[in-house]
């Protein structure tokens, strides 16, 4: 198996050194006190995982109904798994004339979408599409919700038709791994709250593998909100067990509190981490998500034009970029805010890559968790503990 | 073998395992126990003879694509490549086609690792396809890679060359080009070792109880 060969059953501590080089990398860039509980805590996370992942031909000691929640449910094998199943999918529908595999027919997939969402729901219903699952769309508009049944009661229902996966959206944090405690099948979080959305982490990741060749060792800015960003959380966990460098760029009112535990660095200064950056990912400003202090939103900076000035990329500003770094935007971007259009549609930017990618990455993640008589990847519901950031 | 129409369309009822895994796997390296069957040059000279028996059942290569199964047929089909450019100059495109997507014992086991699928630029439409793997066994990877291959385009016709035969089918499946046929036990294991992949060539045959 391809995965042995490159991720031996070595610890964290171990992968990670050649990309720092000196021991003391990962020291400084985790500012803060609460840095030592964080690595020890992966350690011992990743180690359990990679002695399930090490017994490769059905004799996992895990039960079935493993799930996808959080980034940090992956270790390095299952990851660079992903990656790899990935790349072959995404190899296997380009030279085919039937773009559809036979993989998952007769399971079924149900997304369950309580929040808004056209990519991440179109992506993940193509996905288990193309591997022949039947998909069921559930959205809280006009269902049941809207009358007052609870996330329970509809998780139960759900089950109760026979889905093997639920993919779930939520706007409260957590609302996945609740679920997955009330139904037999597989979780994919697709993005709770302000939580975690792995799935758009594998798919970063994928995505700089296909531009830079690798993820080990890339020094990684990701710039804007921060506070309300899954996708900076879920991001910061898989890059971290990749190996990457994170350096988190924000304005201190939109760093969460707990930001140095993180195994990330931290700076105020854009302009001084861009010339060393190989991948710039650029946050959306959340609004939606910031209350309605005063003019909506403004409680977390001065004006939309001072953010722009201090954090957004332009044209300016990405020419301090070295020449093969790449830019990155998760979507839905707000030209002018966080990113100008220039640059947004720029040769550099990978933004139209990163949706293509999203389909592949999500039938890697689809049939790792349903193809087989039991996942390959994933947590289980009774592992306290595996969750990463708080 | 050619794919016929009469050929049953493959709806397959769920099996048990197999007393050992079909072929086509990477196998551990050889055990103790075990012992060669054919080894170096005998393995040279068995492609030799499926290279000289392709280029005369085909008209000198004539439209052919070698797709090999992953890992050691991939490295058959191009090996029998560079015979058939030996002997007749024929330039024979070779690619590889991955069955795991498409097997009937995925329920069985783990999802497992991907193996490159590889189609060369011409395509597979309207061409003599070989699929070429390094044994012929249950026959439940061949018709995997039926599927497969239809998935990919419309072949003229396909054909099945492979190293060994060991028997022991279980779907009405043949090989048109053979290079050597072993008896074995159902809890016997034959391993193909390749030069390119393991270092040396053989092929070997293990004892009863043993797992590839």
């Amino acid at each position: 198996m391809r995965t042995a060969t490159r991720g031996p059953a070595t610890p964290p501590a171990a992968t990670r050194s050649p990309s720092g080089g000196d021991p003391a990398a990962a020291g400084t860039a985790t500012p803060g006190t609460a840095a030592p509980d964080t690595p020890a805590q992966d350690t011992a996370t990743r180690d359990t995982a990679s002695a399930g992942a090490g017994n490769a031909d059905g004799t996992d000691p895990r039960p079935m109904g493993r799930h996808l929640l959080s980034a940090a449910d992956l270790s390095l094998d299952e990851a660079t798994l992903v990656l790899d199943t990935a790349e072959e999918l995404a190899r296997v529908s380009q030279a085919a004339t039937v773009k559809k595999l036979p993989t998952l027919r007769g399971r079924t997939v149900v997304n369950l979408f309580f929040e808004d969402s056209t990519r991440t729901r179109t992506s993940f219903e193509l996905a288990a599409k193309r591997l022949s699952a039947d998909v069921i769309n559930f959205s809280a508009k006009g269902s049941s919700v809207s009358k007052g049944e609870t996330l329970k009661d509809t998780a139960l229902t759900l089950e109760a038709m026979g889905s093997d996966a639920v993919v779930c959206r939520h706007s409260w944090s957590g609302a996945p791994a609740n679920l997955a405690r009330w139904v037999r099948g597989s979780v994919v979080n697709a993005g709770d709250g302000t939580h975690e959305h792995p799935t758009q982490a594998l798919l970063d990741a994928y995505t700089m593998r296909q531009r830079l060749g690798r993820v080990e060792g890339l020094k990684v800015t990701i710039v804007g909100d921060v506070l309300h960003s899954r996708v900076a959380r879920s991001n910061v966990l898989l890059l971290h067990t990749l190996g990457a460098d994170v350096t988190l760029v924000a304005p201190p009112t939109l760093l969460p509190v707990g930001v140095g535990a993180w195994p990330a660095a931290v700076s105020y200064d854009l302009d001084a981490v861009l010339p060393t950056s190989d991948v710039v990912m650029m946050l959306r400003v959340q609004r939606e998500r910031m209350g309605p202090a005063g003019e909506r939103g403004t409680a977390y900076f001065p004006s939309a034009r001072e953010y722009a000035r201090r954090y957004g990329l332009d044209v300016r500003r990405a020419q301090a970029l070295p020449d093969r770094a790449v830019v990155m935007h998760p979507g839905p971007m707000v030209r002018g805010m966080e990113i100008s259009p220039e640059v947004a549609d720029g040769v550099r930017s990978t933004i139209q890559e990163q949706v293509a990618n999203g389909v592949s990455v999500r039938m890697a993640v689809l049939y790792l968790l349903l193809g087989g008589a039991q996942p390959a990847i994933g947590s289980v519901p009774s592992e306290p503990g595996r969750r990463g950031l708080s | 073998m050619t794919a016929t129409p009469s050929t049953p369309s493959p709806v397959l009822p769920a099996t048990p395992p197999p007393a050992t895994p079909p072929p086509g796997r990477p196998p551990t390296p050889a055990a103790p126990g075990s012992r060669a069957v054919l080894q170096g040059s005998d393995v040279l000279r068995v492609v030799d003879r499926i290279a000289h028996e392709l280029l005369e059942k085909t008209g000198g290569g004539q439209d052919v694509v070698l797709m090999g199964i992953p890992t050691r047929g991939t490295t058959l089909a191009r090996r029998l490549a560079a015979r058939m450019a030996a002997f007749e100059g024929a330039t024979v495109p070779t690619g590889s086609l991955d069955v795991t997507l498409y097997r009937d014992d995925l329920r069985l086991k783990r999802p497992r690792a991907l193996e490159p699928t590889a189609v060369p630029s011409g395509g597979v439409d309207g061409r003599l396809v070989v699929l070429v793997d390094d044994v012929l066994f249950s026959g439940r990877t061949v018709r995997a890679a039926l599927d497969a291959l239809a998935d990919l385009g419309r072949p003229r016709a396909v054909q099945l060359a492979v190293l060994v035969d060991r028997g022991h089918r279980e779907l009405p499946i043949r090989a048109d080009y053979v290079g050597k046929n072993i008896p074995t036990s159902l809890g016997e294991s034959v391993h193909v070792l390749l030069q390119e992949v393991d270092g040396r060539d053989a092929v070997l045959l293990g004892a009863a109880g043993e797992q590839r």
